[in-house]
């Protein structure tokens, strides 16, 4: 690509334009032309000879768009008739729509003191939409006890074979693992008193009143928690949650509480299944490792449980059931339009799972135990 | 127009490609050329395999049967190596826009851009505006898809599929969902880019206006028989086209 200006006796400024020019040779710069068109006396006009030109692509037709915008700010007259008819055209098509001024954004960073503002102002909203959509979600559950929530069955008995029968193999692997390492961590400070037997109550106790449950909720937030964000936050975005509040029906109790009954039904059940292959995992080392008989097992496992320790994991269970369903909910139904506001919603969906599960499973130990159970 | 002298080359060729889901045949024995600086329209009625058809010419879906080839290359049997210099030479614009989500329009036009030319940032910037204005969308570089309207993302897409002056553009339903001025705006870009850059241009649609407008070869898909039941100048086949469904197509069933 060549360059080359000249001025005229009667100070038209000439720009002559040729050789090939393409893209793939970079941009040439525009500076020297502005320079000498800028210098005074400012030219009467400034025109094109493109007689030498051969092939060319938008790389001349920015270097041109520029020449001519900069041309314009300094009130200087350029006719575009030396151009090719093509060229010519693309750059009236290209200021055929004014530039939108207001549009433009305004990068400025805030000032610290006002970001911190902002962001306490956007964690109380956040809370109190958290607060309006548990509130709307008891509200929906109110309608399903009177019999009058819209949702479709199917929709239910999909999600409880999703949230339940499907999670069973990964739910025995960390469940046996788990059983298997609390047994294991047990048994080489019981052996020092000779108390391996004890083994078995550590095990028993430990997985129905606490592990069966948090371990079951931790591995649904992630499976399912996730599933249901990323889920509900795509049909944010194809517009399916608007389709389906113009007609009427609440997204809530189509889809919300189908979630819902389906965690909260399934999770105590897989706790439940947990807490008896945790049991058969510290079983193992039991049997394996510390020489007990099956039958010696079974029989202090038997001893050391009563149905009120399963009834309290189970409860747990049913609670963490709500947490993950609502909190993979409500991030699902805040989702953005776009792409990586799903991946968002996912991600922050089982970071408030895991944080509300740990938080109510605290509470709930302190409350048993001031209970006395 | 610059490129006439160059019109009579075949730029992609489709030999009886036959498409398929499976074991599900949508189109048979399609059988077609799109010479150097032809708008070629792909039409027919809703569910014929329009879009299909276009999935298969961008290289997105491999045929179950046929060849197709861009300047006498069959682009299947190329490594995968060959089959991205060859891509990388088309613009597509999606039905949608199908602009990424997470970037800004100015971000969306430039990847490209950075990706396979060296082009420094400063430069790249200029050249997304001058693309972005081309669009009719000047001054909106900052904007996410998500802040502007579905007209206006179709735009922005077609601006990215600029980006590299392409030597093939595909446009999947430029018009759908434009208001009738932008619609002819877009028409009208697609004739200059034909003309002034000599892009050859696909286009899948069933916009009357257009196809009469900007089209200078056609290929018309049945949904029944599943195949093509006509090919050329879409004029010329409004006007001696015996077929009675493509005449009942052109004319809005009129006839």
């Amino acid at each position: 690509m060549n360059i080359s200006s000249s001025r005229d006796q009667d100070n038209t400024f000439v720009v002559r334009l040729g050789g090939d020019w393409n893209i793939a040779h970079g941009l040439p710069s525009t500076e020297d032309i502005q320079k000498q068109i800028a210098s005074t006396p400012h030219p009467e006009r400034v025109v094109f000879d493109t007689r030498e030109l051969g092939g060319w692509d938008s790389s001349l037709l920015t270097f041109l768009s520029k020449l001519i915008k900069f041309c314009r700010e300094k009130s200087i007259p350029v006719s575009n008739q030396g151009l090719p008819g093509g060229l010519a055209r693309l750059i009236d098509l290209s200021a055929a729509v004014p530039e939108k001024k207001d549009a433009r954004k305004e990068s400025k960073r805030p000032p610290f003191l006002s970001r911190v503002g902002e962001a306490t102002l956007e964690a109380g909203k956040s809370a109190g939409e958290m607060v309006a959509f548990i509130g709307e979600a008891f509200l929906a559950l109110g309608k399903l006890l009177r019999g009058k929530a819209r949702f479709r069955r199917s929709d239910l008995f999909l999600l409880i074979q999703e949230c339940g029968a499907q999670a069973l193999p990964i739910v025995s692997l960390v469940s046996v693992l788990v059983g298997l390492i609390l047994a294991f961590v047990g048994a080489v400070q019981l052996r020092l008193f000779g108390a391996q037997i004890y083994v078995a109550d550590l095990v028993g106790i430990g997985m129905a009143r606490e592990m069966g449950a948090m371990m079951t909720a931790i591995v649904m937030a992630g499976r399912t928690g996730a599933a249901f964000a990323a889920q509900l936050g795509t049909m944010q975005v194809n517009e399916e949650i608007d389709a389906l509040k113009t007609l009427g029906i609440s997204p809530m109790e189509f889809l919300v509480l189908p979630r819902l009954l389906a965690l909260v039904l399934m999770l105590p059940l897989l706790c439940l299944y947990a807490d008896l292959m945790g049991i058969l995992g510290g079983g193992l080392i039991g049997v394996g490792m510390l020489n007990l008989s099956v039958a010696q097992y079974y029989h202090e496992t038997v001893a050391a449980l009563n149905l009120t320790q399963f009834l309290l994991g189970l409860i747990k269970a049913g609670v963490f059931g709500v947490l993950v369903a609502l909190s993979g909910c409500l991030r699902g139904m805040q989702c953005g339009r776009s792409a990586s506001a799903v991946g968002e919603a996912a991600t922050s969906s089982v970071v408030t799972a895991i944080v509300s599960i740990i938080v109510s499973d605290a509470l709930l130990t302190v409350i048993y135990d001031r209970m006395g159970v | 127009m610059e490129n006439s002298a160059n019109q009579t080359t075949a730029r992609i060729e489709v030999r009886d490609l036959t498409m398929a889901y499976g074991s599900f045949v949508i189109q048979r024995d399609l059988t077609f050329t799109v010479k150097k600086g032809d708008i070629f329209i792909i039409m027919g009625g809703s569910g014929c395999g329009k879009s299909t058809l276009l999935r298969h010419l961008v290289g997105l879906k491999e045929p179950a049967k046929g060849k197709v080839f861009y300047d006498n290359v069959s682009f299947w049997d190329l490594e995968p190596a060959g089959k991205d210099a060859v891509m990388r030479r088309f613009g597509v614009l999606f039905q949608g826009g199908a602009l990424w989500s997470s970037m800004t329009l100015a971000e969306n036009v430039a990847l490209p851009l950075a990706e396979y030319t060296d082009l420094n940032p400063g430069d790249i910037r200029e050249l997304v505006s001058v693309k972005l204005a081309l669009v009719g969308l000047a001054g909106f570089e900052e904007f996410y898809p998500s802040e502007i309207s579905g007209g206006m993302c179709k735009r922005a897409g077609l601006a990215r599929a600029m980006a590299l002056d392409p030597d093939i553009l595909f446009f999947d339903e430029p018009s759908a969902g434009l208001d009738p001025i932008s619609a002819r705006r877009l028409d009208e870009l697609i004739l200059e880019l034909r003309d002034s850059l000599g892009t050859t241009v696909v286009v899948v649609t069933h916009e009357l206006a257009s196809i009469f407008a900007i089209g200078n070869n056609s290929v018309f898909l049945d949904a029944e028989t599943r195949t093509m039941t006509a090919v050329g100048d879409p004029n010329k086949l409004l006007a001696e086209s015996t077929d009675p469904k493509i005449r009942s197509f052109l004319t809005r069933g009129e006839q």
